[in-house]
């Protein structure tokens, strides 16, 4: 995997054919990509015939893996409801299973359940597989499911998930393998939305998270708060050969740099989400891979509908024309995002419109709208902080932007540290940034429905409103996917929130490290790596 | 002069203790202050109002501060320091392990960088004005003015990059052989040396030229004594008072100061969990925290106090 193509050619560009591949790209498609960037035939022949291979292995057991995130603090936790970091997706995930999951295509696939049944996606029956057990013994039944996933209306508890989980009222297990849930309105996506993290199941009446009693790949042997977990792998695990690490050692190194230097030097295999500023000293090393994921993640410029100058249609529409997304891309994420067009649902998801084109840089329309809005020459606060990952950078362009043609913007930085508590949502103009969640319906109820908890830019449309619940109770597919285009472009163009682009999470592997597949639920594999990937000695 | 002696230990504790209360009260009125709580900080971005609400009744974050403070101040006067809000584990059991760890680090950079500081500052003063003393001076004023993660980030590059001599990171728990201790605790106790070492080296040669100083020394080597015994015999003792001052304040920086190698190194200490539970707004945590950094650093202070009072003729 050493030999050098050309000069500017790099491992992420690897990881870019990769995924493409995965995602089903034809040789022709890909031949075509890659002459597209310049690079000639016989040296693109070669880049396709390492792609593949990197994906056509077969897997070696046993090894003891290290690997790091980048956050950690005592909070860190195993109680699923209450996972927030990436620190704690990855143990829950090697812990725990859920009843679905989704693949490396954005497929939904069967984890635990065995089958998912509904006549008018109101009332649900969930089978669940036979012969699960848990890390003590005990098999799992409907009542593990059913107590995992009413916890979550509780709101001692803290569930991150409370407001998704709300919709379902009703729990009645049929039998020890069958689940009845009933939801207050029909929802055709609850399969997905149990594919999400805070879904994983636990064994009834569990209060104690010291330790995990989980079904997962592995079970916990040690965990310590805001300094390490041990794996160790489940003997008894329900999919055939199980994971193929013997063990597991993760935790967190919140130095950018003191993560990359423990990659090169070899005592850890895996650096998670590492700062596009380091990648090109990665790059150089032979015996490390980037693995690029490009999920729904993006940090965005919101302007609230409901306060000035955000009331002015005018003044929204122009702060779209004047964000320099090409240059967002390539300066501020150094080549590490993919062009957005003002809505959520990022290119990677099914519901994606691909006819809804990202605005071009246009100063010039920008000022005449600027101009109607009555707005051209005041000053402009805008809020940015670390907290909204490149948000000072975005802010910085807006504000050379607006020089260019009159308009003034004062960049009010602030601390990260309770920012999403008091600015997020709440200043006029501010910045925001919101993870991937798998489904089109949960972006627009958390984010863009009239009641959102986090309706970023106040954004109210009784059509909007109508669609959403209109494409949920649908379970033909067909329709969903017109009507969630046509919401795409309705957010895109009505709503306050301007999306430049989807931003890459990058994490760099030992060359050692492999099966790591890019997944859309996020970096590291979607969180759950540990289960699938392996070690060359 | 005993009882004059008793009194005034008995004073210097009185004082402590009244200085642990005065911090504890001040720590907990400045986390009052911190935008936001525990419950925000949990729910992170997922905080709506109601799950912020349920949540902080839950935790009983409605009572009263004074409340609260006289709860957690009654439960640490009976050993109970209580159940930290941000994982619900007794913050006895979070402490104890990274305590343990932190101690170990500081132990160990005392071990290596008090001896090698004094002999350093003591061999500079007495032959002051030499090539040595001044490449001594000179040496300790460049390692001053380095920051420590500069030194401990090309530490990792040059020998657990490059080199690949030492492991990048540390992790107290994993030792097995006294050679493992070493490769692991080089890096660490290296970087920190550097950093205090520099404040002792130069105190404690103030401190002894200023006692070469005096008649009594000019009066010991006219009666013909040897410059070891002069230095050794008469002018350290009378130097000890600031020396050990020094010495220990230089010591109390290992417990709660030295965040920024805890992080390089990823070695889990008791800085870092600070800093954690100020983040998470974990009350009990950081309250618990500040008060051991707190009687460290009176012990480590009474305790210098002590010895000058008791090497010193004139306070005795």
């Amino acid at each position: 995997m050493t030999d050098k193509i050309s000069s500017n050619w790099t491992s992420a560009d690897d990881a870019i054919v990769e995924n493409a591949i995965r995602r089903g790209a034809s040789r022709r498609d890909l031949l075509q990509m890659l002459m597209a960037g310049g690079l000639a035939a016989s040296a693109s022949s070669l880049v396709l015939a390492r792609a593949t291979s990197a994906l056509a292995q077969t897997p070696i057991k046993g090894g003891n893996l290290k690997a790091a995130g980048w956050s950690s603090s005592t909070a860190d936790t195993l109680d699923p409801a209450k996972a927030s970091l990436s620190t704690d997706y990855v143990r829950c995930c090697a812990f725990y299973n859920r009843l679905t999951f989704l693949d490396a295509n954005g497929t939904l696939q069967m984890e635990l359940a065995d089958k998912f049944e509904t006549k008018d996606a109101k009332v649900w029956t969930v089978t669940l597989k036979k012969g699960v057990t848990f890390h003590d013994g005990k098999p799992l039944t409907s009542a593990d499911v059913i107590y995992s996933l009413k916890r979550h209306l509780d709101p001692a508890v803290g569930s991150k998930s409370n407001s998704l989980a709300k919709q379902m009222t009703e729990f009645k297990a049929v039998d020890p393998l069958t689940v009845e849930i009933t939801l207050a309105a029909p929802n055709g996506d609850l399969p997905t939305i149990l594919s999400t993290h805070h879904f994983m199941i636990i064994a009834d009446g569990t209060t104690n998270f010291a330790k995990a009693n989980g079904t997962g790949a592995f079970t916990c042997e040690s965990f310590e708060p805001g300094v390490r977990s041990i794996a160790v792998k489940n003997k008894n695990y329900f999919k055939s050969g199980g994971a193929n690490l013997d063990s597991f050692e993760f935790f967190a190194i919140t130095d950018d740099t003191a993560r990359v230097n423990a990659l090169l030097s070899g005592d850890i295999q895996l650096a998670a989400a590492i700062n596009p500023r380091s990648m090109r000293l990665v790059e150089s090393q032979p015996n490390v891979v980037l693995s690029k994921t490009t999920t729904g993640n993006y940090t965005d410029l919101n302007m609230r509908l409901d306060m000035a100058p955000g009331n002015k249609a005018d003044f929204v529409a122009g702060m779209k024309y004047l964000l320099n997304r090409e240059q967002i891309q390539k300066s501020a994420l150094r080549g590490l995002a993919e062009i957005a067009n003002d809505q959520p649902v990022p290119p990677m998801n099914v519901y994606h419109n691909k006819d809804l084109k990202p605005k071009a840089f246009d100063p010039e329309r920008a000022k005449s709208l600027f101009q109607k809005a009555g707005v051209l020459g005041q000053t402009i606060p805008i809020v940015a902080s670390d907290a909204a990952g490149s948000s000072v950078d975005m802010a910085v362009l807006v504000q050379q932007a607006g020089n260019a043609i009159g308009m003034k913007f004062d960049i009010q930085r602030v601390p990260s540290d309770g920012y999403w508590s008091n600015y997020w949502l709440k200043a006029p103009v501010h910045f925001g940034n919101i993870n991937p969640r798998p489904t089109p319906d949960i972006l627009f109820s958390l984010l863009y429905a009239s009641t959102a908890p986090w309706n970023e830019s106040q954004y109210k449309s009784e059509k909007f409103d109508k669609m959403l619940l209109e494409a949920r109770g649908s379970l033909d597919e067909a329709k969903r996917k017109q009507i969630y285009g046509e919401m795409q472009v309705m957010v895109s163009e009505e709503a306050g929130t301007a999306i430049p682009v989807y931003i890459s999470n990058v994490d760099a592997i030992s060359n050692k490290l492999k099966g790591l597949l890019a997944n859309p639920l996020g970096g590291m594999m979607g969180y759950a790596f540990a289960e699938y990937v392996w070690l060359e000695r | 002069m005993n009882l004059h002696l008793w009194s005034l230990l008995g004073g210097r504790l009185l004082v402590a203790l009244l200085t642990l209360l005065i911090v504890s009260f001040v720590v907990f009125c400045a986390t009052q202050i911190l935008p936001g709580d525990v419950a925000e900080v949990l729910l992170g971005q997922a905080a709506t109002p109601e799950a912020v609400a349920g949540l902080r009744a839950a935790m009983h974050l409605n009572d009263p501060a004074i409340l609260r403070f006289f709860r957690w101040l009654g439960g640490m006067l009976t050993g109970d320091l209580g159940i930290s809000y941000a994982n619900n584990r007794p913050i006895a059991e979070l402490i104890a392990g990274r305590l343990g760890n932190s101690l170990q680090l500081a132990a160990a950079t005392a071990l290596f960088s008090v001896p090698i500081a004094l002999a350093l500052g003591i061999t500079s003063a007495m032959l002051r004005g030499s090539l040595y003393d001044r490449s001594v001076t000179m040496a300790t004023i460049t390692v001053i003015s380095v920051p420590e993660f500069m030194i401990a980030t090309s530490g990792v590059l040059i020998f657990a990059v490059w080199l690949k001599w030492l492991p990048a990171l540390s992790f107290a728990r994993d030792i097995h052989s006294f050679g493992e201790m070493l490769r692991i605790y080089a890096m660490p106790v290296f970087t920190l040396s550097f950093v205090i070492s520099a404040q002792m080296i130069r105190m404690s040669r103030a401190a002894v030229v200023e006692a070469l100083n005096t008649p009594y020394v000019e009066m010991a080597q006219l009666k013909g004594a040897s410059r070891p015994r002069v230095v050794l015999r008469h002018a350290l003792p009378n130097a000890l008072g600031p020396i050990v001052n020094a010495v220990a304040l230089s010591l109390s920086y290992l417990l709660g100061g030295v965040i920024i190698v805890e992080t390089i190194f990823n070695y889990p200490g008791i800085a870092k969990l600070m800093v954690d539970a100020v983040a998470t707004r974990d009350l009990p945590l950081i309250q618990s925290c500040a008060m051991i950094f707190c009687v460290v650093y009176l012990l480590l202070i009474t305790t210098a106090d002590v010895i000058a009072i008791l090497s010193n003729p004139k306070l005795r």
